[in-house]
């Protein structure tokens, strides 16, 4: 299937993009990070929450063809 | 418009509290987060603000959907900003308007303590000398 996947704040700057459009079998988000963490040196997922579709999901959520996946990491506003 | 927003430009609290009024509540109370010359001891000459915008839109309503629930307050909003700040600048501004002081400072207090821990938002900060940091502000789960 294809998901698309965003990059934020640290994480954009360690995978050099900002998102990507691409074919995986990874079945949930957490697949999906153990795919890419070595393509897009990405840090170990502790600490990191995401998010399927703009809304918190937890790591063992199903994904589905077209998805928008987005990897958080810590927050620091305000 | 919405009550939680982010912002490109220029946060101006004397316009942000325009929006508070409300004939039923006699506090108001405002907090504005600014940006600082220094932290942990380091100086800092500026800050970049970068927010996941849809996902910060329904987290912060979430966020003052409770503080209405929790607080029974009148009026509360929030605005954050994006983008390039200055030292000094607003960087997050909570307005509350309640019927009593209590609730208004309380509800002012949930809603940026709560802001800081989930909404996704992140910053970086630029030094005198060396390259900018990610800034990681919020605590570990159950800190």
């Amino acid at each position: 299937m294809r998901v698309r996947v965003d990059y934020f704040a640290m994480l954009r700057e360690r995978a050099g993009l900002e998102h990507e459009t691409l074919e995986t079998r990874a079945a949930t988000p957490r697949e999906l990070y153990r795919e890419l963490a070595p393509r897009r040196d990405l840090p170990a997922q502790t600490g990191l929450k995401v998010a399927v579709n703009d809304e918190f999901r937890a790591w063992d959520w199903r994904l589905a063809d077209g998805d928008r996946v987005v990897f958080i990491p810590p927050v620091a506003g305000g | 418009m919405s009550d939680f927003r982010i912002s490109r430009s220029e946060i101006v609290p004397a316009e942000e509290i325009a929006g508070l009024e409300d004939a039923a509540s006699g506090a108001v109370v405002s907090f504005c987060g600014r940006v600082r010359n220094h932290n942990e001891g380091r100086a800092v000459t500026r800050l970049e603000y970068e927010c996941y915008e849809e996902l910060a839109v329904s987290e912060g309503e979430r966020v003052l959907g409770e503080v209405r629930e929790k607080f029974g307050v009148g009026k509360v909003r929030c605005v954050h900003r994006t983008g390039d700040l200055a030292i000094g600048e607003p960087a997050v501004w909570v307005g509350v308007a309640a019927g009593h002081r209590e609730e208004a400072f309380a509800a002012a207090r949930f809603v940026i303590d709560e802001v800081k821990k989930r909404v996704p938002i992140w910053k970086r900060e630029h030094y005198p000398e060396g390259p900018a940091e990610w800034i990681n502000a919020a605590p570990p789960e159950g800190a």
